[in-house]
């Protein structure tokens, strides 16, 4: 006689065990947060965690750290969005053009327009930043995709991280590998302003609207222009693209431009916000970057920007809220473990990240 | 995305979470050997009997090898140069020694890391005619290249390393790191975090503290240290924390600390992290008004020169050296210097290059000590060399140097200086508020 099992138990035999398995990861990950946020707000009520003050200022510097992981993310979607691969030489780009931006403002702090007049010298620092990081994208895109577009997705992958190490040390051939660091932004936006009802640094301030202001011209661009059309029809079917007129190569090359200058715009943000380039500078932030656009979904751009901020608010709030509920010494130093474990929780969650993957008919066929 | 596609994400991405981690973690010692007996090397009329770890044949005509393995490349330059150079100034002034001429070779870089370390102490010790060498730079190496050195039976002086780890707790305890056949003259922290405690206990008279270090075997034992010695003179440590090496947001961190609101936080750590702390730490609630104390490790240029960098505290060694001579060359410190500049173009860029020239001085003379010639082949026993070493005891260009029995043999004398015109590094960099010398401050200390 077939033995016959109740109905839940039906469907989890026909589901298999990876299933189950994935279901009490998910399970034990919401009880493992829930018990360290439990332990961070008893120690709060007893007065030996973090005060109010501390935790704005850690949400503040989440979200702006986290604006700026948006805005590198965006060149990543980008790319993938119409190549269907990450380019991992990004990270490279947004520092290269952080670098070229570190000496124009050397130049101007010598000349003293920096203190006198700065917001002439940060736009001039911006325009010098985003057009040697879109020039390096567009350089990168001719020279090394271009030839290997067509071919199986794995090789231009390895070509990007190639490209990655090929940029970080002709910076550092070229200008040595010393931190280099920008002149301190002044006073004035130094200082705490009032915003939302909140004590916010300017600098952390500006850095935030400067980068909503980017996506949302971004946003602008793509959904309302004729080139932003144009990516978007060779994000959907290159091949129908072409057959509709539109110069695919151009429109390849114009999106590496787009993305490489958000990724200048982040540079001189990053150069507001943490003063130091180095030739390393672009690994890391790159490396998260890319981490948030699989957070937010892959070819997403909203959700590009989403995943960063949400990464920076975890890695700026994470290991304090969570951890230090457990009594973790050190655990600013688990920044990058927390990003990370929240990349695996969301990807264990929703396989398609947050927002879901931008696909074309083609890649969801 | 396919579920395969996503686990092989989850597992890159905790691959490389994983590898972030501490770059010293994965090199811990448990040597608890004490230093090693008589030397059994004799000279009969069967030639040379060399000990039980051999000896350096050195054949007619032929130069003695010496290395310099100090980080010659990279963000710590600064202070491995003045390292290398000070070495080689010492074995010009010393001259021959057993009557060959000392070669140092080509410049070996321990990239301030375990990895660099290793790989350069590997290939100093694949070749059997090196006696010693001169060097690390930074503990981190040295915890790495130590091992290596020992068991091929060579000696290794460092003139920069100060890791209590390397040497000992200064009680009797080898610590974790030490291997015999290892030697510096350069301080050991253990006096430079009771300097820094007595400092901040007794001169800025604070009752609490916060430290910070990056996991570096060099920074995490000057705070553990200062840890200790802050408490035992009654201070509270308020907050210990630690940053990525390669960090650039130091908010989280400073948070941490401003929990328990010190009244001064020690991070004796390296740039950049060290710059990221002075620029970020007005950004943090409770902060504004912190004492803020370095070590040695930021007593450079392009930290100095920070603007907020103004009002930083600065502990290291002493480097007012006056009227010091070193016993072997003769050379005296103002005459060194002014040899290295002539020499070299510019001033030492890091404060460790007499401690260097001393090591060198010290080993050359062992060398001297320990050397037969036996029908004209020099044997140099390397058993008799640290034996040799242990027996060190000089004035050099940083002040009487002898050797402890577990390669502790540097004057032990820390200043603390204030800086306070980043426009003006040369003035900081001579403004001692504080001074140290182990048996005599202690003694004040009660």
């Amino acid at each position: 006689m077939a033995r016959s099992f109740p109905v839940p138990i039906r469907r989890w035999r026909r589901r298999g065990w990876g299933d189950a398995l994935i279901w009490i990861i998910r399970i034990a990950a919401i009880l493992v947060i829930a018990w360290g946020i439990s332990g961070t707000v008893a120690q709060s009520v007893n007065g030996e965690g973090p005060t109010g003050e501390a935790w704005r200022d850690l949400v503040v510097a989440g979200v702006a750290q986290g604006a700026l992981y948006g805005l590198i993310a965006l060149g990543y979607s980008m790319v993938y969005g119409v190549l269907r691969f990450i380019n991992f030489a990004h990270g490279e780009v947004f520092m290269s053009g952080a670098m070229v931006g570190f000496f124009v403002a050397d130049h101007l702090w010598e000349i003293r327009l920096w203190e006198t007049n700065f917001i002439l010298a940060i736009l001039m620092v911006l325009a010098s930043s985003i057009l040697t990081s879109a020039l390096v994208a567009m350089l990168v895109e001719r020279v090394a995709y271009r030839p290997l577009r067509g071919s199986p997705r794995m090789i231009p992958l390895i070509t990007s991280i190639g490209i990655a190490f090929f940029l970080q040390y002709t910076f550092a051939g070229l200008f040595g590998v010393a931190v280099k660091s920008y002149p301190p932004p002044p006073d004035s936006l130094r200082s705490r302003v009032e915003f939302l009802g909140f004590e916010v640094e300017g600098t952390k301030l500006a850095v935030m609207g400067v980068a909503l202001v980017a996506m949302v011209g971004l946003y602008l661009f793509v959904e309302r222009t004729r080139t932003g059309r144009a990516i978007r029809a060779v994000a959907e079917d290159s091949e129908m693209a072409a057959l509709m007129g539109i110069d695919v190569d151009r429109t390849i090359v114009t999106t590496f431009a787009v993305g490489g200058a958000l990724a200048g715009v982040a540079g001189t943000l990053w150069a507001l916000l943490f003063r130091g380039v180095s030739f390393i500078t672009g690994f890391l932030p790159g490396i998260k970057a890319f981490t948030a656009a699989v957070l937010g979904g892959i070819g997403n751009l909203g959700g590009a920007m989403a995943g960063g901020l949400l990464l920076g608010l975890f890695e700026g709030v994470g290991p304090q809220l969570v951890l230090g509920g457990f009594g973790v010494p050190a655990v600013s130093q688990l920044k990058d473990v927390v990003a990370f474990t929240a990349l695996v929780l969301v990807l264990v969650f929703k396989p398609t990240g947050l927002f879901g993957e931008r696909l074309s008919d083609e890649d969801r066929a | 995305m396919r579920r395969s596609s996503v686990v092989a994400l989850l597992l890159a991405v905790s691959a490389a979470a994983c590898g972030g981690g501490d770059e010293g973690g994965g090199t811990e010692f448990s040597a608890t050997t004490v230093p090693e007996g008589p030397a059994t090397a004799t000279v009969d009329g069967a030639g040379f009997e060399p000990g039980p770890l051999g000896a350096v044949e050195v054949a007619p005509g032929e130069e003695i090898q010496i290395r310099s393995l100090n980080s010659i490349s990279g963000d710590v330059a600064f202070l491995g140069m003045p390292n290398q150079r000070g070495a080689e100034l010492a074995i010009a002034d010393y001259g021959p020694v057993a009557g060959r001429s000392v070669s140092l070779g080509t410049p070996l870089d321990d990239l301030c890391s375990p990895d660099g370390g290793q790989a350069a102490a590997q290939s100093v010790v694949a070749d059997p005619g090196v006696v010693g060498l001169i060097g690390t730079t930074c503990s981190a190496a040295a915890v790495a290249a130590a091992p290596l050195i020992s068991d091929a039976g060579m000696v290794m002086i460092a003139p920069s390393n100060t890791s209590p780890a390397l040497t000992s707790d200064l009680a009797g305890t080898p610590g974790s790191a030490y291997r015999p056949g290892y030697y510096r003259t350069s301080h050991n922290d253990l006096f430079q975090a009771r300097a820094v405690a007595l400092f901040v206990r007794n001169e800025l008279g604070y009752s609490t503290a916060a430290a910070i270090h990056d996991g570096d075997p060099y920074t995490q034992g000057l705070a553990q240290a200062f840890r200790d010695a802050f408490e035992e003179l009654g201070g509270e440590l308020t907050g210990f924390t630690a940053v990525n090496k390669g960090d650039t947001d130091m908010i989280a961190a400073l948070t941490e600390v401003a929990v328990g609101a010190p009244e001064a936080i020690f991070f004796p750590i390296f740039m950049p992290e060290g710059g990221f702390i002075v620029q970020q730490v007005d950004g943090v609630s409770g902060l504004a008004d912190t004492t803020l104390i370095v070590s040695a490790a930021l007593l450079v240029d392009n930290f100095m020169e920070l603007p907020e960098s103004a009002g930083v505290y600065i502990s290291g060694p002493d480097l007012r050296f006056g009227n010091n001579a070193n016993s072997f060359t003769g050379r005296t410190a103002d005459g060194l210097l002014g040899v290295y500049v002539d020499t070299y173009g510019d001033k030492p860029s890091a404060g460790y290059w007499g401690h260097a020239y001393d090591a060198t001085t010290m080993l050359l003379s062992a060398i001297e000590q320990v050397a037969v010639e036996v029908e004209g082949t020099l044997y140099i026993d390397r058993q008799a060399l640290r034996e040799q070493l242990h027996a060190s005891s000089f004035d050099g260009i940083i002040g009487p140097i002898a050797c402890d029995g577990f390669g502790d043999c540097g004057s032990q004398l820390i200043a603390v200086i204030h800086h306070t015109d980043p426009r003006d590094i040369e003035a900081g960099k001579g403004n001692v508020v504080f001074d140290y010398a182990p048996a005599r401050s202690d003694a004040e200390a009660g």
